[in-house]
């Protein structure tokens, strides 16, 4: 305490958490890990590839976009590769790898650097990639190839390696070779929707399914990322509850017509969607109530979609429609401060 | 209060929101109050409360005596002053202050081997005195709220024209960390905590008052335990530790299901809230018509030499207690009061007052160091934890667009008590309370100019 003693003045609380943005971000690239990892070893190198072109292709686009512009790379936050991962993990395995670049750039440049990047995008930058994907190659985002296929650790798919903006070599030779019984390319939701064949229920739930990831390993890492406190539980819970309940109606009302709700909430995206894309804080709203308006009003709508639209999976545009409402369900739904009811007055 | 034995099922109660901070109490819990000698020279502001500073009654060059009144108190909203020591008015001059300002202060240079013993002073029966005596012999005592509001405890009292307090609820909480005063208070002094509580129950007309203490200090619990034995009136109470439970609005709502109403006070809902070591001054001090003239003060950090609970004469200069208590050379900020709410000193040449709970010596590469601050990712993490329900995600957005007037009429800014559940859970690392604060003086100064 002698002679001049430098002391910093800063305002309160003096104290912090342990959690940072940064820490949450790598946490939830730990929990898609090992769904990836499964991802890549139900459909082989071409699988793995697409994955690891989709997280290099996005946080290429984050870093250059952001040293073209003039300022920091904004790329070690990891949410660029959150979103490469998300992205990947929603296209057919054997996309050609030049559309997954055309959907990474389109993920990153107007999905999410356009609005302000990280904290300032509306949507949810993988869906944003994934529905240009979808409008731009209907048939290819559409068209799954069998999964486990025997030489899938040594041969790529060919779509994989398909010239960019030329039609890609139909797959008909290849599947031909793979010869895997009753494969018909469609997904078990096409197969329902169209054909009204249902796929079993028990391959689904591990993920054996063609369009399919597995829907436990998927509660299994949202449930690590819960108990880290790293992910609101109740976008997920509500979604799931919404899309059970709405698949529940339709299924008593035609039983022969519509699936029951474990079926609808174990088949296509919803797991993944409500797990990983529908909780991204960014895009969703921040009250409590407003978390399980919009979880209902995703899980209500993708079976809407999936029931009375015409596309067999509705996970991506309800989650998109959802992104789009959440700043007007925070703004219906502010939560109810300490002291704003009327006094209690005791007798 | 406890149905069915429901505490053994569901344990003690217990806050909904705010959130579970490293307690780091340990360094100081065990440590039994310890007097600090007199510094060389004392410096007694006039204003160490909220409310009109008090009138100097000593000239310089006066002699005074431990205990006796150097200042009155000027109108209802003021507190009179004692001399902490026997000695000499050196001067009364302007002396620097925790907020940076000056304030009109009583310097008093002790006698060197001045006694520590007070003499001053006269016994007073309470049991025969009126509410009304009872709070003007508590303003008499110049106590304020020791919690660290410094607010006039007597105007707490005084039971507002037309309302009827039932409860009195007293504040053994603590939930600051390292500040560990109030739970040595209760250890060290139960029936004084208590004797204070009856006699606050006498002044506002309540028949029963409820102690609410962390179930992180069982001793305190035992403690005042023994010391009530199975008197009734007086219920004692654990509840769960949890940050910031110790804000009155929380207590209030977690023993008695109570909502103090926005911008309104304990006695809207029949209750009125004090502290346990300002009832433990009340239940010491009033009995013998004796004044504040010192008070316990956790001096801790990771800095700190000796840490511990002393028990030091207001007035004391802070530099003297740090002085005493060591610091070491990794010392790199030091504040007033508890690490969430307590500001940072920028002089060690501000005297110790009647509100300061606690010196905490930070040290170099706390968590309180430079940070990335990352764009808000609405990650919900402040909605969930603030205690008073508000949406800090939304008022530190419009925070930074100067948007402070819609903060105020629709995001209810002016219920925030700074607590810093906020800024201490937010991963992006944004200082929220300081956009808070800031807002708020925006507001202030714009209503000022119209």
């Amino acid at each position: 305490m002698s002679g001049t003693t430098i002391i910093e003045v800063r305002t309160s609380p003096h104290l912090h958490g342990p959690m940072t943005v940064e820490t949450i971000m790598r946490h939830v690239i730990y929990a898609l890990l090992p769904i990836a990892a499964f991802f890549s070893w139900h459909f082989g190198l071409s699988a793995a590839l697409l994955l690891a072109v989709t997280t290099a292709g996005c946080v290429l686009a984050e870093h250059t976009a952001c040293r073209l512009s003039g300022k920091r790379s904004t790329v070690n936050d990891y949410s660029a590769a959150i979103t490469g991962l998300l992205l990947g993990l929603t296209l057919p395995p054997g996309l050609p790898l030049w559309m997954a670049v055309v959907g990474c750039l389109v993920a990153i440049l107007p999905g999410k650097l356009l609005f302000g990047g990280l904290g300032s995008n509306v949507f949810n930058p993988a869906l944003v990639g994934r529905a240009f994907l979808q409008a731009a190659f209907p048939v290819a985002v559409t068209n799954y190839t069998p999964g486990l296929a025997a030489n899938r650790f040594v041969e790529f798919i060919p779509s994989t390696w398909a010239v960019p903006l030329m039609k890609p070599a139909p797959l008909n030779d290849w599947l031909a070779k793979v010869a895997v019984d009753g494969f018909t390319g469609a997904t078990p939701l096409a197969m329902q929707k169209f054909d009204h064949i249902y796929s079993e229920l028990g391959p689904l739930l591990w993920g054996l399914g063609p369009g399919s990831l597995p829907g436990c390993l998927i509660l299994l890492c949202g449930a690590y990322l819960v108990a880290r406190g790293m992910m609101d539980w109740r976008i997920t819970a509500s979604m799931i509850a919404g899309a059970a309940a709405t698949g529940g109606i339709f299924h008593l009302v035609n039983p022969a017509l519509y699936p029951d709700p474990v079926w609808v909430v174990f088949t296509g995206g919803l797991l993944l969607g409500a797990t990983f894309m529908a909780t991204d804080p960014v895009a969703s709203p921040v009250t409590p109530r407003g978390m399980w308006i919009y979880g209902l009003l995703m899980g209500v709508l993708t079976v809407l979609i999936r029931n009375l639209g015409g596309l067999p999976e509705g996970v991506m545009y309800a989650i998109l429609f959802g992104n789009a409402l959440s700043p007007l369900i925070d703004r219906l739904t502010p939560p109810r401060p300490y002291g704003a009811r009327k006094a209690q007055v005791p007798q | 209060m406890n149905f069915f034995g429901a505490e053994r099922f569901f344990g003690p109660k217990r806050l909904w929101r705010g959130i579970h901070v490293p307690e780091h109490k340990e360094q100081t819990a065990h440590l039994p109050i310890r007097r600090l000698p007199f510094p060389p020279l004392l410096i007694v502001p006039l204003s160490q409360h909220a409310g009109k500073p008090a009138k100097a009654i000593v000239h310089e060059g006066q002699e005074v005596v431990r205990g006796e009144p150097i200042a009155e108190a000027d109108g209802l909203m003021s507190v009179p002053m004692h001399a902490p020591a026997t000695g000499r008015v050196e001067r009364i001059a302007p002396a620097p202050s925790a907020k940076g300002e000056l304030t009109p202060a009583i310097y008093i240079r002790p006698y060197p081997g001045a006694s520590q013993e007070v003499l001053y002073g006269a016994e007073q029966n309470i049991d025969q005195m009126t509410p009304a005596q009872v709070v003007a012999a508590v303003q008499a005592t110049g106590v304020v709220g020791l919690g660290g509001a410094a607010f006039p405890t007597h105007v707490k009292l005084k039971v507002p024209e037309g309302k009827k307090i039932d409860t009195v609820v007293v504040n053994g909480c603590e939930c600051e960390p390292y500040l560990t005063t109030d739970h040595r208070v209760m250890v060290e002094y139960p029936r004084q905590v208590l004797h204070g509580a009856r006699i606050a129950m006498r002044a506002v007309g309540a028949d029963r008052a409820v102690v609410g203490v962390e179930d992180n200090k069982p001793d305190a619990l035992a403690a005042l335990r023994a010391a009530n034995g199975d008197r009734p009136g007086i219920l004692i109470e654990a509840v769960a530790a949890k940050y910031p439970q110790g804000a009155e609005k929380m207590l209030v709502k977690v023993l008695l299901g109570r909502e103090i109403p926005s911008g309104g006070l304990p006695a809207d809902v029949g209750l009125a809230v004090f502290n346990v070591a300002t009832l433990a001054q009340i239940g010491e001090l009033l009995p013998h018509r004796q004044g504040l003239i010192e008070r316990v003060v956790t001096i801790a950090g990771p800095a700190v030499r000796k840490p511990g609970n002393y028990l030091i004469p207001l007035g004391t200069p802070l530099r003297w207690a740090l002085e005493q208590a060591g610091c070491t050379d990794q010392a790199v900020s030091v504040v007033l009061g508890g690490p969430m709410m307590g500001a940072a000193v920028g002089s060690f040449d501000i005297p110790l007052t009647k509100g300061v709970t606690g010196v905490l010596v930070l040290a170099k590469g706390g968590a309180n160091g430079e940070a990335h601050v990352f764009p808000c990712i609405h990650c919900a993490a402040c909605v969930n934890v603030c205690p008073l329900q508000l949406d800090p995600s939304h008022l530190g957005l419009l925070a930074r667009k100067d948007r402070y007037e819609e903060m105020e009429t629709v995001y209810h800014l002016n219920d925030c008590f700074e607590c810093g559940c906020c800024s201490y859970v937010c991963p992006a690392h944004i200082p929220l309370v300081q956009y808070f604060r800031v807002a708020k003086q925006m507001n202030r100064e714009r209503k000022a100019r119209s």
